[in-house]
């Protein structure tokens, strides 16, 4: 088995374009945050930092979806699941850290003690430590997606009908949260959380490493996901969205192929899930509203569906929009949503960054037409 | 032994009054009954109730009422009757000023029931059928006195009106089943029992208590009689469930249908589909709400302006959506999906901008409250009953539409081969149009009709594109019986898993059900099968 | 003696005194290498199959020609298994029973198919079109980890020079002409090293010069592959037909060279016209 090698990955213009980004993370936020001193127009404001941290987590969830979108052809709407159990499974750590803390100095979490339960359900065993609960993280969703992949793929489910099918399994499962019985907080979910392996979860110290943890985790998965889009692999999953009836006639087993990226993506967006809870101080059943799903897709596709990247910046622009909107002029915020949606479809199939490419390319082809004109002449 | 002796001796002196007073006069109530009416201890009251009732005296129920009234006052030996204008003695008949310290009469609640129950049984004898079952009804569960059952008896024997007569039954029943007869005991348990009504039930439950019935094998009747009341009952709830649901798989049905139209047909996938219903429902209030205004004594018919009116909204702004949007991206369903998406936030942001973010109160119309009562416990709401008739009227309409017309008939050519279609002349691009407004426009009566059952508020149809979306994956792509099915199917399985499950499990396990379904069909219940590359 | 006849077997036309059938693996030692027995396949109430019984031999270079809705597509489909026979059976080989395949391990098991309209994959160069192709093990952990050997990179290039588009190798599929996709389908095909290709009008678009090449090589493949050719172009049948099967309305009319073919009366009415 021989891994292809990590710097043949991309070219060395993006490696620098990587670099640079890994600097701004890692190094250029947090000495702009804590060294530079406020009222400098250098200085990142904590607040600046945790919605940063967000959107790096949204971030990964927009790579977790081009993985099956763009470069499978299957368009999940209810990827908002498995980030809400990747954020829920960290949360259960988060509230076990709570310890004696909570309004009612008990053992158990608030919301267990107001519906007057005693002890805690056997699927909160041992979610008091930490590496079970990271374990949690990534195995819940990717069981769950691996039995809702198995099926529906097996049935060779596809396009809109497989679409349709994601939005009812994630508004089945926010309406099983939203009831109290099951144990995780109601509609109230969690939140009040305290501590994190000891330290103080609410100072920007810790905002500023979990941000970091974030940029960090979503550099190495962008270069994970770079990985497998490159190797055969990755073209097989190209194939399919293209011709999957030749795929298969050429003796692959689209099955397989799609119920592991399905997996892996779920998996990745459940990490996202387990950054973004404690940085925003509160899981709910909402995160699992059909909406939100679907506006996960939109970030790929304002973006450039099929090439990492894009994802990315979509994710950025359009959740930065979301927060400047919906402070400056929040009736205007769901104009604009809407009309971003009914445009990019319309007229930016390929994305920004498709936009992007295509005004290179024209650059590109302009040129090549000068030097060959000058060259005739 | 005295107490007995002192009552037993009261009830017969007034007895003697009685009969001395009842010899002389024959229908209206003489000054001395006046008297032992308004005065004295209950027993006598009470006892001078039920000769009053045996005999069917019907003139004396102003008095007894005026007596419910408090209108009747007491002082010394004199009894004054306050009436509108003026105050009269009660024994002489003649008009008086009324003393200050007059008193009233004291009537307890035993009292009080009692008066009831002597003017209902005596208005048994009213010619005015109504007046004869609202009697009839309101004797029901009171507690049975053998006087009237006398005159209830009476009654019975002569009425002619079916519904008065089955209660009349009843309420004889109901006290015959404390009579010292066992045989007529017997007999009244068992007309107890045969009905479904849950008064009877309670009527039956008391009598085996401690102090109630002593003999087993009436006791034993008795519990059979329980059981099939119960039963009964239970029949009726299922039919009452079922009946719900039938009611909400006619909304279903609404709302599918046209999405049955635009995804079925066309296969765009309509995100916007709930806000058209929306619009449909806020069409409507703004109907309401001009008829309140301007026609407010027809009121009733606002409805029956706001389908042609909904419709007309919906359908226009469908077309538009379909002009502006959907004509680039026919082909493209997942696009068409995002899109829809996109406008359907537009649109609900435009109605919470215009008409708030809260609910707007649409009200039913007086012709549609109510409810057809079938038995004591099983009432269908008129609402509903009316809903579904209009949906059955709408997939008729449609079904012809679309079988019937040419317009059917080009959409149906486009969209089975567009192609082929325009070349043989059909302008494809304003037949889209049209479907796609068909389709909305249907999704707008939906909207009507949601609006008459419940809650119109911005996000109303929300709830609903998740459901229309199943029915359609359900039903099948290509054919419209499939959504009928569907929706049918669904609205009915939905009512009965809620009664067992509740409202959020029983939507759960629809899911789970449809998604399961989908594995062993995935075409749905209906779609055509043949060969396809894909 | 058990022993030897038992390391006989394997062998593609020797035939032995008898062997132990082995399931799974392709048996063709009756030199037979598709049995197709009274398949019947309905499409709501209309027979696309008949009661089709049809053998093609080890090496063989069979054509199959009938007019529009004879059901040759859904013949070619039965055998890959995109479609399920209602009844009768259909073998690859001895052993391997295609009614109870998925498509993928049927063309593992090696049988390749060309569809009618040229399916390659628009988004990939030619070259990969071709790596995704060959002959290899086609799991998901291979596919994450493995590499082209260098036996699999000639092997990619011996066929580029065959299907002439070894200097496009590396354009994206998707700007080739129509000709060139189906050859570079062909290409793919020749790939997977399937032991029976079925081909579903390979010349249809292509230019005379571009049939003449295909009838080229199809004749060079047979012997060593066997064929399956349903065409149109009765010059195209001409130049590569040895047996020809002509099917009607789900089932075989009539079965001999092209010669015997062309002049069957029932053909004649039904097909070929005078």
């Amino acid at each position: 088995m021989k891994f292809t090698s990590i710097s043949g990955l991309y070219d060395s213009r993006s490696w620098l374009y990587l670099g640079i980004a890994t600097a701004v993370l890692c190094l250029l936020f947090p000495i702009m945050n804590m060294l530079v001193p406020e009222g400098s127009i250098f200085h990142i404001s904590d607040y600046t930092v945790a919605l940063s941290g967000k959107i790096l987590c949204y971030a990964i969830v927009a790579l977790a979806i081009d993985l099956v979108w763009g470069y499978t052809g299957i368009l999940s709407l209810g990827h908002g699941l498995f980030f809400a159990i990747g954020g829920y499974a960290f949360g259960m750590y988060l509230m076990r850290q709570i310890g004696h803390d909570g309004s009612y100095h008990s053992d158990l979490p608030d919301f267990m003690v107001f519906l007057d339960w005693k002890a805690y359900p056997w699927y909160w065993k041992f979610t008091d430590h930490f590496w079970y609960a990271m374990l949690l993280v990534v195995l819940v969703p990717g069981v769950l997606a691996f039995i809702f992949g198995y099926f529906a793929f097996r049935s060779r489910i596809k396009g809109v009908y497989f679409s349709i099918i994601t939005q009812a399994m994630t508004y089945a499962f926010m309406l099983l949260f939203f009831r109290n019985e099951t144990g995780f907080g109601g509609n109230n979910g969690f939140t009040d959380f305290k501590r994190l392996l000891g330290y103080d979860i609410t100072t920007p110290h810790m905002r500023l490493v979990l941000f970091v943890l974030t940029g960090l985790t979503l550099i190495t998965l962008l270069l994970v996901s770079r990985a497998i889009v490159s190797s055969k692999f990755g073209r097989v999953l190209t194939a399919i969205r293209d011709a999957e009836s030749r795929v298969m006639f050429s003796g692959y087993n689209p099955l397989h192929y799609k119920l592991a990226i399905w997996t892996f993506s779920a998996m990745v967006c459940g990490i996202a899930g387990a950054l973004y809870v404690p940085q925003v101080g509160i899981i709910n059943p909402s995160e699992m509203s059909p909406s939100n799903s679907i506006e996960i897709a939109i970030w790929a596709a304002v973006g450039g569906r099929g090439t990492l990247i894009g994802p990315l910046v979509g994710a950025g622009v359009v959740n930065g929009m979301k927060s400047y909107f919906t402070e400056a002029f929040p009736e205007y915020w769901l104009y604009f949503l809407g009309l971003l949606f009914v445009l990019s479809t319309l007229y930016l199939p390929q994305g920004v960054l498709g936009l992007v490419n295509k005004i290179k390319a024209k650059k590109i082809a302009k040129a090549q037409a000068i030097a060959a004109q000058t060259e005739g002449a | 032994m005295t107490k007995q002796n002192s009552g037993i001796t009261r009830y017969l002196f007034a007895l003697m009054v009685f009969v001395s007073v009842y010899s002389s006069q024959a229908w209206a109530l003489t000054p001395q009954q006046k008297a032992i009416l308004s005065t004295g201890d209950n027993d006598t009251r009470i006892a001078a109730l039920n000769q009053v009732s045996a005999e069917g005296d019907v003139s004396a129920i102003p008095y007894l009422q005026a007596i419910l009234d408090d209108a009747i006052k007491l002082k010394d030996k004199q009894i004054f009757m306050v009436g509108d204008s003026a105050v009269t003695d009660v024994l002489t008949g003649k008009e008086v000023e009324l003393p200050e310290d007059a008193e009233d009469i004291i009537n307890n609640n035993q009292m009080r029931g009692e008066l009831d129950a002597t003017i209902a049984s005596l208005n048994l004898l009213s010619t005015d059928t109504k007046v004869r079952l609202e009697s009839a009804k309101s004797l029901l569960g009171t507690d049975p006195s053998a006087g009237r059952l006398a005159l209830i008896k009476k009654v019975e024997a002569t009425e002619e009106d079916s519904k008065v007569k089955a209660t009349l039954a009843q309420v004889r029943a109901s006290i015959e089943i404390s009579s010292p007869d066992k045989a007529t005991r017997l007999a009244a348990v068992d007309e107890l029992g045969d009905s479904a009504n849950p008064n009877n039930k309670q009527i039956l439950a008391s009598r085996l208590e401690a102090d109630g019935e002593q003999d087993p094998e009436v006791k034993e009747a008795i519990q059979a009689a329980l059981k099939s009341i119960e039963n009964h009952m239970a029949t009726y709830d299922k039919i009452g469930q079922v009946f719900t649901g039938i009611s909400l798989g006619s909304i279903l049905l609404l709302a599918a249908l046209g999405l049955a139209v635009t995804y079925g047909l066309m296969g765009v996938i309509n995100m916007a589909h709930g806000e058209m219903m929306m619009i449909g429902a806020y069409a409507t209030y703004i109907v309401q709400n001009l008829f309140l205004h301007y026609l407010p004594n027809y009121f009733g018919w606002y409805l029956i302006l706001s389908i042609p009116f909904a419709f007309m909204v919906t359908a226009i702004i469908g077309v538009i959506i379909e002009r502006l949007v959907l004509r680039h991206l026919y082909g493209r369903p997942l696009e068409t999906l995002l899109a829809t998406w996109g406008v359907s936030l537009m649109l609900m942001q435009l109605v919470r901008s215009v008409f708030g973010a809260q609910n707007v109160s649409v009200e039913n119309p007086s012709w549609m409250s109510g409810g057809l009562q079938l038995t004591a416990n099983l009432i269908l709401p008129n609402n509903r009953i009316y809903i579904i008739a209009f949906a059955a009227l709408v997939l008729l309409m449609m079904w012809l539409l679309i079988t019937k017309t040419r317009l059917g008939l080009f959409i149906r050519a486009v969209t089975q081969n567009r192609g082929m279609a325009s070349c043989t002349g059909v302008n494809t691009s304003k037949v889209d149009a049209m479907a796609f407004g068909l389709g909305s426009g249907i999704a707008g009566l939906a909207g009507v009709a949601l609006s008459q059952v419940g809650n119109v508020g911005p996000a109303l149809g929300q709830s609903y594109i998740v459901d229309s979306f199943m029915v359609v994956v359900l039903g099948g792509v290509g054919q419209l019986a499939g959504a009928v099915y569907a929706a049918m199917g669904l609205g009915i399985v939905s009512k009965f898993l809620e009664g067992i499950a509740g409202a959020v499990l029983a939507k759960i396990f629809v899911l789970v059900i449809i998604i399961i379904f989908i594995q062993k069909r995935p075409q749905g219940l209906f779609a055509f099968k043949g060969r396809s590359l894909d | 003696m058990v022993e030897q006849k038992i390391s006989e077997s394997g062998a593609t036309t020797s035939i032995s005194a008898g062997h132990i059938l082995q399931p799974g693996v392709l048996d063709t030692s009756h030199g037979v290498v598709l049995y197709m027995e009274d398949i019947t396949v309905s499409f709501d109430g209309f027979r696309a199959l008949n009661n089709l019984s049809l053998a093609i031999d080890v090496g063989e270079l069979r054509c199959i020609i009938g007019p529009n809705g004879a059901g040759k597509t859904t013949l070619q489909d039965v055998i890959t298994g995109k479609t399920r026979p209602d009844s009768g059976s259909v073998f690859f080989g001895q052993t391997l029973d295609c009614s109870k395949m998925t498509e993928p391990q049927i063309a593992q098991a090696g049988i390749g198919r060309k569809f009618q309209k040229p399916t390659v994959f628009e988004n990939h160069t030619v070259f990969e079109n071709l790596e995704l192709a060959i002959k290899a093990n086609k799991g998901v952990w291979n596919s994450l980890f493995g590499k082209l050997t260098g036996e699999q990179k000639d092997r990619i290039s011996e066929i580029l020079e065959t299907i002439n588009l070894a200097s496009l190798y590396q354009w994206r599929a998707g700007l080739l002409s129509h000709g060139q996709k189906q050859w570079l389908e062909i290409g793919m095909l020749l790939a997977q090293e399937p032991r029976l290709l079925l081909l579903d009008e390979p010349v249809a678009g292509m230019t005379d010069h571009e049939t003449e090449r295909t009838a080229e090589l199809l004749n060079s493949l047979a012997g060593k592959h066997s064929l399956m050719v349903v065409e149109h172009d009765m010059d195209f049948v001409n130049s590569i037909a040895r047996k020809v099967t002509v099917l009607h309305q789900g089932s075989v009319l009539a079965e001999g060279t092209m010669d015997q073919v062309q002049n069957n009366e029932q053909v004649i009415e039904v097909y070929l016209g005078r």
